[in-house]
């Protein structure tokens, strides 16, 4: 009987097919919405995780001043050169500190000119960012400690400023300064915000403390530990080495923070899911309205089939049968609906991932619930216009033109 | 449904109206159809019902059809009182022992003839192979055995109500109730299908109530019962 039911209904959505893809595209919308969203906010999540991970899990981020909650800091006094020598020298298992300090310049060659960012840092930054030189060589020893005007420049830069002209050699002026390009970073691409990494000018961080930002300020100190399981020790000797170089009495909080590149993960993927939530639940409202369409197709539907009721009661079919025979249709209608929706997800994720450079994270568990969803849309709309047929009287049924 | 059946009295009647009353309406606006209706129909009987419109035969046939149910009271079918069973029992009594012919044939459009007389036997739960076998015994039984593939449609008016006849004696039904079964059809085309009734009268056994204008059909049946503002009066055997 149940397959009877369900042939039958197949053959009445044939019958009038142009309708049924109508009545449909609400629920395909709908899901494919909704796993797109889905998809794209999993991929987006995944390339965080990947780039951090990139970063390796065994890098610690020092930074003046406490984070009180999502985007205010309280402000501090920054570090200098000292903190991060100590920290080198007392804290065990560390493998490199790279104080930074960053300003905005403008770097002029030749009739080109181009704003970015100055980088003043040491030349553990290299190993801590796990940055490649592509050609040219890191700061020397002598450089770093006399603050020469050198610098070591992303591919961003270079682009700009040099075009096919070698810029190892050459000099750029920063401000009043002119600097002679030793280096060229490896191209490194977008970050996970969106900045572009390579827009970029390394410099020691003597010749921009002395000679572009005019103090001895240090805002970030890049601590790089040997391996990742003594991360967490190191973090907690990190704090307890700055609260006494901080002079922070017992009493107070923390003035900087240290952390580490899980907690970064965790507040980057953290933002992306919410995002991805909100307008996945937008999408889902998409599948109620689609839901709303199917109600509206089936009472028509069973206002013109009065008649066709009217005789499947008189030979002897029960109210049940009725019933089921248009909710069975409902539901095929949107649950066909949604695997058209799931193949339409699927290609539209695929292109759309291309297109904004995230990875194409398969989500079988999210097309599997939209599945049951729109199963469900059609049973919770289609009850409705089912009932009214089953409770149709036979005899007002077949007079029915 | 169950027959009751005792062995020393005779068998009841096949169907036995006593005293039927069917009230439409409440109170000042209420309209009585039938107003006391006594009828008996035996066993292989073919019954004609006459009378002008508005005399209560298509309420009376809508309550044997159990479609309808009585105000008042009783509807014997084989001994067993079912005019006050509910809607679902009512379906299942039409399932088994009842078959319909409406006047205007009622068929499913866009619905091969075949499937169209399937369609009781698929309530039934008959499985494809056997219900296709049936379908087509009953579409030869009416002269349609070629036609199987038709659409109401294509098919002309005779022809519709023969598919509708196969429809309704396909599952070998106690009763077969006609509405103005040629009330549709010109004579030539009615008087075929009287013939068919008759003959499945008299071949099959099958008890026919058949409600009528024309005198030309009602002189098939065996017997004719005349209705006058809701209310029966019989007959006589017409043969």
């Amino acid at each position: 009987m149940m397959w009877n039911t369900l042939l039958l209904a197949i053959r009445e959505i044939r019958r009038n097919v142009l309708r049924s893809l109508l009545t449909m595209l609400g629920i395909i919308i709908g899901v494919a919405a909704v796993i797109v969203m889905v998809t794209l906010g999993g991929g987006a999540t995944a390339q965080v995780r990947e780039q951090i991970a990139s970063l390796g899990s065994n890098l610690l981020m020092v930074t003046p001043g406490q984070r009180m909650g999502p985007g205010t800091e309280s402000a501090a006094a920054p570090f200098d050169l000292d903190d991060a020598v100590a920290i080198a020298a007392a804290i065990p298992n560390v493998a490199a500190v790279a104080p930074a300090d960053s300003s905005a310049v403008t770097a002029v060659f030749g009739h080109k000119n181009w704003s970015t960012q100055a980088t003043g840092t040491t030349n553990p930054y290299f190993q801590v960012r796990n940055w490649k030189l592509h050609t040219g060589r890191e700061f020397a020893d002598t450089e770093l400690r006399a603050g020469k005007a050198v610098c070591v420049i992303g591919e961003t830069v270079r682009k700009e400023l040099f075009d096919t002209t070698d810029p190892i050699g050459n000099k750029i002026r920063l401000g009043k300064i002119s600097c002679q390009v030793v280096g060229l970073l490896a191209a490194k691409g977008q970050s996970t915000m969106g900045q572009d990494q390579d827009d970029i000018i390394v410099l020691p961080l003597r010749t921009l403390q002395r000679r572009i930002t005019g103090n001895r300020d240090v805002k970030l100190i890049q601590v790089s530990v040997r391996d990742s399981a003594s991360t967490e020790k190191a973090k907690e000797d990190i704090i307890e080495l700055m609260r006494k170089r901080r002079r922070v009495s017992t009493l107070e909080d923390d003035d900087f923070q240290v952390m580490d590149m899980k907690e970064i993960a965790k507040m980057l993927t953290s933002t992306t899911q919410t995002l991805t939530a909100l307008l996945s639940a937008v999408a889902a409202v998409s599948l109620l309205v689609g839901g709303v369409g199917i109600m509206n197709i089936m009472l028509v539907s069973v206002t013109e089939r009065t008649r066709e009721i009217g005789i499947r009661l008189a030979i002897g079919a029960l109210e049940r049968e009725v019933l089921m025979q248009f909710l069975v249709e409902a539901v095929v209608l949107s649950s066909l609906g949604g695997l058209i929706g799931i193949l339409t997800a699927i290609a539209g994720s695929v292109t759309l991932t291309r297109i904004l450079n995230i990875p194409f994270v398969f989500n079988g568990g999210i097309m599997f619930v939209a599945f049951l969803f729109s199963a469900a849309v059609g049973i919770i709309f289609g009850y409705f216009p089912a009932r009214r047929a089953a409770s149709l009287d036979p005899i007002d049924a077949l007079r029915h033109e | 449904m169950k027959t009751p059946s005792s062995p020393t009295a005779a068998p009841p009647p096949l169907i036995e109206l006593q005293g039927v009353v069917k009230t439409y309406g409440q109170g000042q606006a209420s309209m009585q159809a039938l107003r006391g209706i006594d009828l008996r129909i035996e066993r292989g009987d073919f019954v004609a019902v006459m009378g002008p419109s508005g005399s209560g035969k298509s309420t009376c046939m809508n309550i044997l059809g159990c479609l309808d149910t009585p105000t008042s009271g009783c509807y014997l079918f084989e001994g067993v009182e079912v005019g006050a069973l509910p809607r679902n029992r009512r379906a299942l009594l039409r399932r088994h022992y009842l078959g319909f012919v409406f006047q205007g044939f009622n068929l499913l459009n866009r619905t091969s003839a075949l499937e169209n007389v399937e369609l009781p036997l698929v309530y039934r739960g008959m499985p494809a192979q056997q219900r296709h076998a049936r379908a087509m015994r009953a579409l030869e039984t009416v002269g349609l055995g070629g036609w199987a593939g038709h659409t109401p449609s294509e098919l002309s008016g005779g022809q519709q109500q023969r598919v509708a006849i196969a429809r309704a004696i396909v599952t070998d039904p106690k009763v077969l109730l006609a509405d103005e079964p040629t009330g549709n059809l010109d004579s030539a085309r009615g008087i075929e299908i009287m013939e068919l009734l008759t003959a499945l009268n008299r071949d099959k056994g099958i008890t026919i109530v058949m409600v009528t204008h024309e005198p030309d059909m009602a002189d098939f049946a065996s017997r004719t019962i005349r209705f006058r503002d809701g209310l029966a009066q019989s007959n006589g055997r017409n043969v």
